[in-house]
């Protein structure tokens, strides 16, 4: 139990604590744009952890091989044959859903989760511990997704994961879909508000005030 | 000429990249404190987008594209899922060799843009720019058009947040709100600005 407890501790740390999403604002572009149906977000949600999961580990075990001038490059291109390979099966095995995360699978390569934690942690630890690190800094990625993607399907269409939950009014229920839900700024406003959640409960997130007013002047007589 | 016109309010205002598309949010969040960082990130991503979108492009059409290779006797061959690592290695030599130019013959200008030029590599929109302009298969001048008016919608939604964000100050926000939690709201409530040029290009 000892031995595992710093295991334990780096996997559960960017659940909330350090959460790639809400506290370092990493990976944001995916989160908001798959997130209209529980289904994307799940299936965005798994790619990026097999992706930060593996890439950690490889470029752990190369760690010391990567010239320092061009580790960025060969970080890229490692993560970039990683989501090739995710984007490939997608296509093969899951086509309708692939469709709809159009460019966003692609764009894994760019998200700056997966770069982080390679560039920050994976480069100096050995590779069991980075890939529980790449591990667990997925899972706190994939928790946001996960409830993003619920609430907005839930109230934009009342369905989860396709299937209906919530009566249609249209078709005899009570519950009128909210459309603004599948719309973009709805995701603003839901992860803002998630961010002030978190935050309240941790105050030692909340940030210093980024300006402060000048002085105020007394009007010229 | 009103076709590029168009073409250009759609990358720029309807399909705004931060804001309805949602791409590029991390550096668009973490840079729009000021609205002097706002301004030089905003010129870098415009001219990198203009480059590269178009190069890219280029590249796409005569080595990758399904069919390329068919004056080498081998039309079968398809490599465009090599697009990817393609485009980033594109992307990752403007970055460089524009860093270096303007090292070289614009020192000022170098020193302004300090660590953004670097970063750009990574950033979403730019690699999403390219695979947007595969994705619509545009032309050559599309893609150049599409580019660019990325770019200048980007910089005017980065500049108008920031602008924003300076005059936070006057506001007392609770604790929790302070910083990315405002910032997140400000950005939903511009996108709902936004929303309404989608109208305008439905309108027509």
């Amino acid at each position: 139990m000892v031995a595992r407890a710093p295991y334990w501790k780096t996997l559960t740390q960017p659940l909330i604590r350090q959460n790639p999403v809400t506290l370092q604002i990493l990976g944001l572009c995916s989160a908001l744009a798959v997130t209209t149906t529980l289904a994307t977000a799940l299936t965005m949600s798994v790619s990026l952890t097999i992706v930060v999961t593996l890439s950690c580990g490889i470029i752990s075990l190369i760690r010391r091989h990567i010239p320092d001038t061009i580790r960025m490059i060969v970080q890229i291109v490692i993560i970039a044959a990683m989501v090739i390979v995710i984007d490939q099966f997608l296509q093969a095995y899951f086509a309708e859903i692939s469709r709809a995360l159009s460019v966003y699978v692609w764009l894994i390569t760019t998200n700056c989760v997966v770069m982080a934690r390679t560039e920050t942690y994976a480069s100096h630890n050995p590779p069991l511990p980075s890939m529980v690190d790449g591990f667990g800094y997925g899972l706190g990625y994939s928790l946001i997704l996960m409830i993003l993607g619920g609430l907005r399907e839930l109230f934009g269409k009342g369905e989860l994961f396709g299937a209906q939950v919530l009566p249609l009014a249209d078709q005899g229920g009570w519950f009128t879909p909210l459309s603004l839900m599948l719309l973009a700024p709805s995701g603003f406003f839901l992860l803002g508000g998630m961010v002030w959640a978190i935050r309240s409960i941790r105050p030692e997130q909340a940030e210093a005030p980024e300006h402060t007013p000048p002085a105020r002047m007394e009007p010229a007589q | 000429m009103s076709d590029a016109w168009n073409l250009f309010l759609l990358a720029a205002f309807v399909d705004n990249m931060p804001l309805t598309l949602f791409l590029g949010l991390c550096t668009f969040l973490a840079l729009s404190r000021r609205t002097e960082s706002a301004i030089g990130l905003g010129v870098a991503m415009t001219f990198v987008l203009g480059v590269s979108v178009p190069l890219n492009h280029l590249i796409y059409q005569a080595v990758l594209a399904p069919g390329a290779w068919a004056w080498a006797g081998r039309p079968e061959l398809d490599l465009s899922y090599l697009a990817l690592i393609a485009f980033i290695g594109v992307i990752a030599a403007i970055v460089q060799l524009l860093e270096m130019v303007l090292d070289r013959y614009f020192p000022r200008i170098h020193a302004a843009f300090g660590v953004f030029l670097p970063l750009l590599t990574v950033q979403c929109v730019i690699l999403g720019g390219s695979l947007f302009m595969v994705e619509r298969s545009y032309n050559f001048a599309q893609s150049a058009v599409f580019g660019f008016g990325s770019g200048v919608g980007f910089f005017v939604a980065v500049v108008m947040l920031s602008a924003i964000r300076v005059r936070l100050a006057y506001a007392d926000l609770p604790a929790g709100l302070r910083g990315l939690g405002i910032a997140f709201v400000l950005t939903g409530l511009m996108s709902l600005g936004f929303a309404s040029f989608t109208q305008m290009a439905a309108a027509q």
